[in-house]
């Protein structure tokens, strides 16, 4: 088993639909989206982002960073949530991933997600990381 | 990545692509095929069909935009062909065959034309269709290996090669179960349905302890060299979160998924790097999987908040759940351990479960009274031929300092030990008595 994230992208396209679409609507296509994937077992972990309008973005272009509001002025795609699945396979994960509920225009991008176990476990850093999300019970 | 028939890379990745998607659909799909047709066994029978025909389509032209309603129809028309052979010998297959063709599949009665393929399944009844498979695979008509084969084939959707290579059998044994076991479910009429309600325990019993076979060989093979084979423990944690979305009232299933997952969460600690045994007292805690442990104990607490106490798996994860939260061996709450397995005694008697309780008796009260309770049990005679008793006196024998006698036993329980991780582990023990 190796956990995935399925990376949801939005454009202008998919998010203007999406504000066409009403709430409602919108809450029943995703949650029976999630109820398949707490039924399949595979379900770890998902959340969405606010109103892209509502954040800031931190630019590392010039020496020092540059705060600006948001959105992300010429960035074509966002990032707008994500689902953190626990599959037998990569072809698993994009089977999934085909069948995010999504709006024209959107993309998903299929990420594994290295456990802690896969770096050096005698690193100072990694012992530490590894103390805290003991502490925490974090993925 | 190599492929494993040795065909061209396109067709691997064409074979991996259904495999995913076969994962994640052949309950459902076996579920309502299985209900529509009235037989079991021709349902896996053509599933399996549209399976091998996905490999070579796709891999060819590409999968389809609905992968799941394209193996769905191609089964659905297999079993019309199959019916209509049969209807030359029975009127009552023409009959079935009639209503199949013209779509009455996915829903009870007659659909609009064409709407069976746009609606692969009635979602109302997809959770019935996928229970009352589970409850067939594990039907009491059959073997306890054909459960296991069936119950990974047709729920878990894994190949019979996958099965194989998990029990270390070879591949024809289990084609052969699994159609042993179709021709068996033909034979006692099993009906394609939900248990009525005076036998639904004893039937979820069953599904229980299929799910445990798998989730236990998977957990400390009985075979081979290595100690563990995840892959076939996680698999067994899927169906059994799978169990647990389709019956939430039921407090063992939760109690199993409890004690699947604590068990789980010890994975990565309970190898060495050469792949050798960790015992649990020498395991590095911190390796110890953090989440898997969080969702154990939510799925205790669920288990719990039924209000009608926990039963044997309930019982059992409540033991993991103690050890999980100790921060050692020694701060373990052992007295706590040895309540729970009494009371797992009493509703779940076993030899197994007294010599566990022994162990945590020597843990709480000390060697000499355990040592009594483990000497008990081999005049019992109950557990002769297994290495667990003498592994367990010869540690009780090392506390008490009763040297020759410990590695004597210690090496009667490596010599009775089949796994060849574990083997080494008392070998070990008891060399370093010498």
């Amino acid at each position: 088993m190796a956990k995935y994230m399925l990376i949801m992208r939005g454009t202008d396209e998919s998010v203007g639909k999406m504000m066409e679409t009403p709430f409602e609507e919108m809450l029943e296509t995703v949650g029976r989206f999630n109820e398949e994937l707490i039924r399949a077992g595979v379900l770890v972990a998902a959340e969405g982002l606010d109103d892209p309008s509502q954040g800031v973005v931190v630019d590392f272009s010039g020496e020092t960073p540059v705060v600006t509001d948001g959105p992300y002025g010429e960035t074509k795609e966002l990032f707008g949530g994500f689902y953190l699945i626990d599959v037998a396979s990569k072809e698993e994960a994009v089977e999934w991933a085909k069948r995010l509920p999504a709006f024209p225009g959107s993309k998903a991008e299929v990420r594994r997600v290295p456990g802690i176990e896969e770096f050096p476990q005698d690193n100072e850093w990694i012992i530490k990381e590894r103390a805290w999300r003991e502490r925490n019970g974090q993925l | 990545m190599p492929s494993a028939d040795g065909g061209p890379p396109i067709a691997d990745a064409a074979r991996r692509a259904v495999e995913a998607v076969w994962r994640i659909e052949s309950a459902r799909v076996v579920g309502a095929l299985a209900r529509y047709t009235g037989d079991f066994a021709l349902a896996e029978d053509v599933a399996q069909e549209a399976l091998a025909e996905a490999l070579v389509t796709w891999s060819r032209d590409g999968a389809p935009a609905n992968p799941v309603g394209w193996l769905l129809t191609t089964a659905r028309r297999r079993a019309i062909d199959a019916f209509r052979r049969r209807s030359a010998l029975d009127e009552r297959y023409a009959l079935l065959a009639g209503h199949l063709a013209e779509g009455e599949f996915s829903s009870g009665g007659p659909a609009a034309p064409g709407a069976a393929d746009d609606l692969p399944w009635d979602p109302a009844r997809v959770d019935d269709d996928v229970l009352a498979l589970m409850f067939t695979a594990c039907h009491p008509v059959l073997s306890p290996e054909a459960r296991v084969a069936l119950t990974l084939r047709v729920v878990g959707g894994l190949s019979s090669e996958e099965i194989a290579r998990a029990f270390l059998v070879p591949v024809p044994t289990v084609q052969a179960r699994i159609t042993r076991a179709k021709k068996t479910i033909g034979a006692a009429h099993v009906p394609f349905e939900l248990p009525r309600p005076e036998e639904r325990r004893e039937r979820l019993g069953a599904v229980l302890s299929v799910l445990y076979v798998i989730f236990t060989e998977g957990s400390t093979a009985t075979a081979g060299d290595s100690l563990l084979r995840p892959d076939l423990a996680y698999e067994a944690v899927r169906l059994a979160r799978m169990l647990a979305a389709l019956l939430p009232d039921e407090p063992e299933v939760y109690g199993q998924l409890a004690l699947f997952e604590l068990t789980a969460a010890r994975f990565p600690a309970r190898t060495g790097p050469d792949g050798e045994a960790v015992l649990l007292e020498d395991q590095d805690r911190r390796r110890w999987d953090r989440s898997a442990i969080r969702r154990g104990l939510a799925a205790l607490g669920r288990a719990t908040s039924t209000g009608r106490g926990l039963g044997p798996y309930g019982l059992q994860a409540a033991i993991a759940g103690c050890h999980a939260t100790a921060a050692s061996v020694g701060e373990t709450d052992w007295e706590r351990i040895v309540l729970l397995y009494e009371a797992l005694g009493r509703v779940a008697p076993s030899p197994v479960v007294e010599l566990n309780r022994a162990v945590a008796v020597a843990m709480a009260s000390g060697p000499q009274q355990a040592l009594d309770m483990v000497d008990e049990l081999a005049v019992s005679g109950r557990l002769s031929g297994s290495y667990l008793l003498p592994s367990v006196r010869g540690e009780l024998l090392v506390r008490l300092g009763r040297t020759t006698e410990a590695r004597a036993e210690l090496q009667l329980a490596a010599r009775l030990c089949g796994n060849a991780r574990e083997r080494a582990v008392l070998l070990g023990k008891a060399a370093a008595l010498e």
